[in-house]
């Protein structure tokens, strides 16, 4: 187990410097540190020196990955690439360009209001998926399976734009049973958190719940179904203690890998109700082109995707005995 | 010589026109193949499958229409002998709903409204001022007293546009019937009852009646769009009807186009991963998972950014804004692209790992047949079912996160019209008292009825060629790279 985890964590390191590449390559030479000035500073009438200025300021007027200049070690460190991306690898993100303040003390204080959100939807969004799965699983080739189908088909296509909206027009300003956006810390935040997290789980039901019927269907036609049917087992207690525990499996890989992720919040979610988590400040930090931000949040997401990763081997382990990791 | 018009390509036509082409070539092709006929049937057969592909001819056709571009030429200068051409790029679909585009009010009014949404203050003919709501330009500018003639003038448009949707639809009705009859030999009289009863081998019944509501819905907005805005004006007065016609060319070309500039990629590595395994493989995964590894939208906005950033430094580039706004939405589905064909080609290596352990390839090894014959021959054709399918599960999927993507700014150009810039322009409506639900509601009705049906019709390809692969393909962690509004998929 051990030795599996450390080979994991080390097959990481390769990926997460080609992450950090990718992003240096797209962030500072297909858009040049001059580029980005410019656009900070309002693209047309600027002056050179501005563009110095706002560049030596943050330190963007290095060379890209190697200083001739320099001398020694300072030929590699004394560049954009060493200085800026590499320190990502400690968590080390720098300040923001748009009003330089420090983005890692920002997401360390805006992770608690975006997993406020994420948490809840993804916890009872998943019993009540797998619930709604296991009833049309149930009552499979019958008009309430085929009634159930269509709605599945009909959720999954409307726009997730529209439960926001619309969500936020019937509850919030025609029934006035919650504020419509907004956010305060502490206990009282149940107020605000409802409805987005409501609006979360209905907006995730028609693909989720189809596709976890699905593996029921296909976990009801195996053999020992039959077997535990034979041996005279309700059809609950067969759905229940059978066919969910080995349905489990492929649930799992889809589900835990979404764990870690769930600390970057969700983008609309968060802006359409002003909640002060990490999907607000990211859309904030795409609508002010903020590339530090931006790039900062594209390698904290990786780093948690790859963590995802990583756990959801280990909770094959728990869902299934017969997997080994070595 | 000098045209009436210059015909303007751009880059997405062109793009809009090979895909056709493709498809009417595969058609011709799969028509003269049995075996690739087959699951294809199987497809015809679906009732829901053949409902849903009517609609989405109706919106093909829309969009197809819309991408014959070109730009007019200018009055006046023809004489001189060097034609002049408008800058505005125009579009078939322009052309036939003129009326629409060229009645624009001064700002928003109500669906089949004949006045002004906002009140304003005018002189009264006594020379006093007051504060009303003046009457629209176009809209119901017909009418003398809008309070009494407006309902039956409305009534009377509707009942026209019922009778010639009736009767075209009884056109139809014959034509298919006798079509029928002549191609499989049977009296008219039989294959009429046989067509109501539900009895042919396709479901023409569903296919006449999903047609004949078509008409029914369509034809009296058109009609009624003579004289009113069916469905109300925006902000700058345009038409809404039809702002959500043209985006439906933006919708279907973001839908369709990623893929096919996904595919080459997808194709390619993943069967080399799958087949030559080894030290390609390894690239290839590492490659992917990389990819993979960064959230979706993130990747995108980025890219997206940074690109705009070059297509703004670069105006001299573009001819017209339509150009500009159509080389963002090509850069757009590249992005797409680029960052989607990871689950496809996961999946395709997969499925060449097993193909390359069947005997009728180690047969073909045996025999010294090169790998690139194998591959191109053997592998190729039987992977091609997973193409399909992928191509058209992604296609609503893409559909909907241009609207998240456009709302976040970072979608298609905001002067191109698509559902995402209407909703992002409406969402400040909802705000206002009364309420200006019209525009928003538009984009997400039309919206909705593009996807359910897209959905319908990949379930009916999906089903045919490979029900197993359901649960693969359309796994929510696939969906939850666009769709950042759900972290629980």
């Amino acid at each position: 187990m051990i030795a599996f985890l450390v080979r994991r964590i080390l097959y990481a390191i390769p990926i997460l410097i080609g992450v950090n590449v990718l992003t240096f390559l797209l962030f500072f030479i297909v858009n040049s540190p001059d580029d980005m000035a410019r656009m900070q500073l309002g693209q047309k009438r600027v002056s050179d020196e501005a563009v110095v200025k706002w560049k030596q300021e943050r330190g963007y007027d290095k060379p890209s990955f190697f200083d001739a200049q320099a001398s020694g070690i300072r030929k590699i460190t004394n560049t954009i690439f060493f200085e800026k991306s590499v320190p990502l690898f400690w968590f080390d993100f720098g300040r923001a360009e748009a009003d330089g303040r420090d983005i890692a003390h920002e997401i360390r204080s805006r992770m608690w209001p975006s997993l406020a959100i994420a948490l809840p939807v993804f916890i009872v969004g998943m019993l009540s998926y797998i619930t709604f799965a296991l009833l049309m699983a149930f009552f499979r080739a019958t008009y309430i399976d085929i009634a159930g189908i269509l709605l599945c088909i009909f959720a999954m296509s409307v726009s997730g734009l529209f439960y926001i909206i619309g969500g936020q027009y019937v509850i919030s300003k025609l029934w006035n049973l919650v504020p419509i956006s907004g956010y305060v810390g502490g206990l009282n935040a149940w107020k605000f958190l409802v409805l987005p997290v409501v609006i979360g789980i209905v907006g995730g039901v028609g693909a989720s719940a189809r596709w976890y019927r699905t593996i029921f269907i296909e976990e009801i036609n195996r053999d020992y179904v039959r077997t535990a049917r034979a041996k005279g087992l309700s059809e609950w207690r067969v759905l229940f203690r059978h066919v969910l525990h080995n349905a489990m499996i492929p649930i799992l890989t889809g589900a835990v890998v979404a764990i870690p992720l769930l600390f970057l919040g969700s983008l609309i979610t968060e802006s359409f109700f002003s909640i002060p988590g990490l999907g607000s400040y990211t859309i904030d930090a795409i609508s002010q082109q903020d590339f530090s931000v931006v790039r900062a949040m594209v390698f904290l997401g990786s780093v948690l995707y790859i963590i995802g990763l990583i756990l959801t081997d280990i909770s094959y382990t728990v869902a299934d005995p017969r997997i080994r990791l070595q | 010589m000098n045209l009436p018009f210059k015909p303007v390509i751009l880059t997405t036509d062109a793009l809009i026109f090979v895909l056709f082409a493709v498809v009417a070539i595969s058609a011709w092709y799969i028509s003269r193949h049995q075996h690739l006929l087959a699951p294809w049937k199987k497809v015809a057969r679906s009732r829901s499958g053949m409902i849903a592909a009517v609609i989405l001819l109706v919106f093909v056709t829309v969009g197809l229409l819309d991408s014959l571009h070109f730009r007019p030429v200018l009055p006046g200068d023809a004489a001189v002998g060097k034609a002049n051409y408008a800058v505005d790029v125009m579009s078939v679909f322009d052309v036939i709903a003129a009326p629409l585009k060229r009645k624009q009010e001064k700002t928003y009014s109500a669906p089949l409204s004949a006045y002004l949404f906002a009140k304003e203050t005018v002189e009264l003919p006594d020379g006093s001022e007051a504060r009303v709501f003046p009457r629209l330009t176009y809209g119901g500018a017909h009418l003398k007293d809008p309070a009494t003639e407006q309902t039956p003038d409305i009534v009377k448009r509707i009942v026209a546009g019922v009778a010639i949707a009736a009767l075209a639809w009884n056109i139809l009705l014959l034509c298919v019937t006798f079509w029928l009859s002549h191609r499989h030999g049977h009296s008219v009289r039989d294959t009429w009852s046989a067509i109501w009863k539900g009895h042919t081998e396709m479901p023409w019944r569903e296919m006449l009646v999903t047609n004949g509501v078509v008409f029914l819905v369509f034809v009296p907005m058109m009609v009624l769009s003579a004289g009113y805005h069916v469905l109300g004006t925006d902000k700058v007065g345009q038409d809404v009807f039809y702002l959500t016609l043209k985006s439906i060319r933006t919708g279907l070309v973001i839908g369709t186009l990623t893929t096919l500039v996904m595919l080459p990629f997808a194709l390619l590595l993943g069967i080399l991963a799958g087949y030559l395994r080894g030290w390609v493989d390894d690239i290839i995964q590492y490659l992917y998972t990389t990819l993979n590894s960064i959230p979706g939208v993130l990747l995108i906005a980025a890219s997206v950014l940074i690109l705009q950033g070059v297509i703004d430094r670069h105006q001299d580039w573009f001819q017209t804004a339509s150009e500009r706004a159509d080389a963002r939405l090509f850069l757009l589905c590249m992005i797409l692209g680029v960052t989607s064909w990871t689950g496809l080609c996961r999946l395709l290596r997969g499925e060449s790992l097993k193909l390359r352990e069947l005997d009728y390839i180690q047969a073909a090894r045996a025999f010294g047949v090169s790998d690139y014959r194998i591959i191109t021959r053997h592998i190729l054709p039987n992977v091609m079912h997973i193409v399909l399918i992928a191509i058209v599960m992604d296609f609503s999927g893409l559909i909907l996160a241009e609207a998240v993507l456009s709302y976040v700014g970072v979608g298609v150009d905001p002067t191109m019209n698509s559902f995402g810039t209407m909703i992002n322009s409406a969402r400040m409506e909802m705000a206002r008292d009364p309420m200006v639900w019209w525009s928003l509601a538009s984009a997400f009705a039309f919206m909705l009825l593009l996807v359910l049906s897209a959905n319908l019709f990949a379930d009916a390809v999906r089903d045919a060629f490979d029900p197993r692969i359901r649960g693969r393909l359309a796994s929510p962690g696939f969906l939850s790279k666009y769709l950042p509004a759900t972290p629980g998929r």
